[in-house]
């Protein structure tokens, strides 16, 4: 038993099993329900833009780390994250190269000009709907209702909402729950996004601050401008994606306040910007464009909201 | 009455590492093998060294001062064993550098001091007393912050101490030494602690143990039953419970305020062991010579609870366990969350070593930190209420005025943050250092 080297470091010198690998693990199993209720709804063609959207994210992420020669971190798995949700934000008639386009500008622009995981200020799958919004409005409003015929139909806010969509028959609530609804492909189902949602909070990979306080917002708000309606309170909290920007989107802890304060200002943040949107807004929806604003709001959020230091005290002595 | 609390009580954030207490909980206390030769550092508190007071060839009995202590905050240091003193030297010691030592080689006569005699009944011992006899006992905090005790005991004035509590949280992984100590002399624990109450002139007391110690729990309220004014408190099983100011929190709802001490919440915390040692002191009149430690991890063949006698080296302590088994990683004084490591084996056990903890190489490979991910998860576990992603990288960016004004200085160290960072980030050594920064600034700017 000689001195051999020991090793000498400071301390904590054990470390939990947490990585942020498991994590992101952890999210894409959450969302395999919602990708299941996709094809179910959607067909095959869901499975095959969200590969696409994978692949292009994963590739993306490698040759931008090569080219700006920091070490390819590809194996944390948040590109395979946000591959998936680019693909949850899009209608399932979308070509395949527009969802390749959104995942390299996902990954290229919002996430690694920025820094990389962790640095990016806004949701890169967010900020790729957006742009694709913005380049092709036309394709990326194709939507189509369940079932093998792919007939083209509305979504249910749009026929809210009134103009050309308007008179169509509204879908009945426990079709909306369930999913059986036109939208994008990881949208529809609320049933399948709240069991992702309960696998995440189980894992304690997400709290339910930012969920709750976004859905609460939304039902009060909508309640209040809808004239006092509970139908159509239920209908936009089941609707445009809610669950979906709700569990996956604004709880992306890269974009979102760190302190629990900061999260609950957050999700009543988006839930008023997305009420708003809806009720007084141009478009139909509104659940990305409000997590991207309140995702602007982050930085600042954390500053107004830390925690009050335990032994703070009054300077009156 | 003696009262059991049985509310589970506790403090806000702290985390939940892996208990790993199984290995030594169950093993009686034994006493180790007599120490061929002991070295006795002249510093193994906070404060003032001590000035050794024999020579290399002076004749030593067990319990003798060896030290003498300089200053208030400082205490006296006393040999381990009987025998010849050897040397008077530099030897290198648990906290990393080489302070004053006195070597002493053991007669195995273990020839009491004369200067050793019980101090009488605690009922005709006034509180000055008490004081007196615990700094000359050389009594420090035993549970490896090494604070002299009798510093603890004389708060200033203006500050109305009603409430003392002991610590028997032992809230850091690994480590048993506390735990066995309550069951098998909670008599002392309790006794120490009276002793402690009426240094103080106070009339409350409470003893707090973690829930994953139901029977100690149990035997300290045994031990404490028809005593007035004493509590045993069952803490939640959380690091860091037994941080002081978290402990004062969990029992009576007070905040010690930033800066301050527990004094300004009107309490004074004492662990379990050094209790024990002040009853020790009071009823037998030996002074602080010998301790438990807890020799445990995967690098060890038979992890024990040993008493120690002051002085033995890590590597006569890990030899009577059986040796060093496989590959080794890391050594450490004291437990996984705050010790230290060490990078040598001839170091010798002091006041302050409740563990020794040998971690395989597998244990104690440093993982590789990468992006923070912005997850909160530090932020949840501070039990400060710290944000320790924001202090950590104005620390790492050199920006400290930065990391100041996050309140870097009220970081208690404890280490929840990096343990529970998924980005294995290192996040409370980041503060330390702008811990140190900021200290050094403040000295600077005072001199001028």
């Amino acid at each position: 038993m000689e001195n051999s080297r020991f090793l000498v470091s400071s301390s904590p010198h054990i470390r939990s099993g947490e990585t942020t690998q498991r994590i992101m693990l952890d999210v894409i199993i959450a969302l395999m329900p919602a990708l299941l209720a996709g094809v179910f709804y959607f067909g095959l063609n869901a499975l095959t833009l969200t590969a696409v959207a994978v692949a292009f994210a994963v590739a993306a992420e490698a040759v931008m780390q090569k080219i700006l020669g920091k070490p390819v971190t590809v194996n944390d798995l948040s590109a395979v994250v946000t591959g998936i949700l680019i693909a949850f934000n899009v209608p399932v008639t979308l070509p395949l190269w527009m969802v390749a386009v959104g995942s390299i500008f996902a990954i290229a622009i919002a996430k690694q000009c920025f820094g990389g995981l962790g640095y990016n200020f806004i949701n890169p799958a967010l900020a790729a709907r957006a742009m694709l919004l913005a380049s092709w409005p036309v394709r990326m409003t194709g939507w189509v209702a369940p079932g093998a015929d792919a007939v083209s139909t509305a979504t249910p806010l749009a026929i809210l909402k009134g103009g050309e969509a308007a008179g169509q028959a509204l879908p009945g609530l426990l079709d909306m729950f369930i999913g059986n609804i036109g939208g994008c492909i990881g949208e529809t189902s609320a049933l399948a996004l709240i069991i992702g949602g309960a696998y995440l909070l189980y894992r304690g990979v997400i709290n339910i601050r930012i969920p709750v306080s976004y859905i609460g917002t939304v039902a009060v708000l909508t309640f209040l401008f809808g004239g006092f309606d509970s139908s159509a309170m239920f209908y936009h909290v089941l609707a445009g994606g809610l669950f979906l920007g709700a569990i996956f989107m604004a709880t992306d802890y890269s974009t979102s306040p760190m302190t629990p304060k900061g999260q609950i200002i957050f999700g009543i943040g988006c839930g008023f910007l997305t009420s708003v949107i809806r009720f007084f807004g141009g478009y139909p929806e509104g659940v990305s464009y409000s997590i991207l604003l309140m995702n602007l709001a982050t930085p600042l959020i954390d500053k107004y909201t830390m925690p009050r230091k335990f032994g703070e005290v009054k300077k009156n002595a | 009455m003696s009262k059991l609390n049985i509310r589970t009580l506790t403090f806000k954030g702290g985390t939940h590492p892996p208990h790993s207490k199984k290995a030594t909980e169950s093993l009686p206390i034994e006493r180790a093998n007599e120490p061929k030769v002991v070295v006795i550092p002249m510093q193994q508190h906070i404060g003032a060294p001590c000035e050794p007071i024999v020579q290399a060839g002076d004749e030593v009995k067990v319990g003798q001062k060896i030290g003498e202590a300089k200053g208030f905050v400082s205490v006296p240091v006393h040999s381990s064993v009987s025998g010849k003193v050897a040397a008077v030297e530099p030897r290198l010691y648990s906290g990393g550098i080489a302070v004053t030592c006195v070597v002493i080689e053991n007669d195995m006569q273990n020839t009491i001091s004369e200067q050793v005699v019980p101090k009488g009944d605690i009922s005709i011992l006034s509180a000055e007393d008490i004081k007196n006899i615990i700094k000359e006992a050389g009594i420090v905090g035993m549970g490896g912050a090494t604070f002299p005790t009798h510093v603890k005991l004389a708060p200033p004035p203006d500050k109305n101490v009603d409430t003392v509590i002991l610590n028997g949280a032992e809230c850091e992984p690994y480590l048993t030494s506390d735990h066995r100590l309550m069951l098998e002399h909670p008599e002392n624990v309790v006794f120490g602690l009276q002793a402690l109450m009426k240094a103080l002139g106070v009339k409350k007391g409470y003893i707090g143990i973690e829930t994953n110690k139901p029977d100690a729990i149990e035997k300290v309220f045994e031990a404490a039953r028809g005593i007035e004014d004493i509590e045993v408190v069952a803490l939640k099983t959380k690091y860091p419970q037994g941080a002081e100011k978290q402990l004062i929190y969990a029992c009576t709802g007070r905040e010690v305020p930033s800066g301050g001490l527990p004094a300004d919440a009107g309490v004074v915390v004492n662990n379990v062991g050094t209790a024990a040692a002040v009853a020790t002191a009071i009823k037998t009149g030996m002074p602080l010579i010998e301790r438990i430690v807890t020799v445990t991890g995967a690098g060890v063949n038979n992890p024990k609870n040993l008493l120690v006698k002051i002085g033995t080296s890590f590597k006569d302590i890990i030899e009577q366990c059986g040796g060093l088994k496989g590959k080794i990683g890391k050594v450490i004084a004291g437990g996984p969350m705050m010790g230290i490591a060490q990078f040598s084996l001839d170091i010798p056990a002091i006041k302050g070593t409740s563990g020794i903890l040998v971690l395989s190489e597998e244990e104690a490979k440093l993982p590789e930190p990468s992006n923070c991910i912005k997850c909160g998860k530090c932020v949840e576990a501070c039990p400060i209420n710290l944000m320790p992603v924001n202090i950590s990288m104005y620390s790492l960016a050199n920006r400290h005025d930065e990391a100041e004004a996050l309140n870097a200085m009220d970081c208690i160290e404890c280490g929840s943050c990096s343990f529970v960072c998924p980005a294995k980030r290192p996040l409370v050594d980041s503060i330390r250092v702008s811990k140190r920064e900021i200290l050094a600034r403040r000295k600077k700017a005072q001199s001028k």
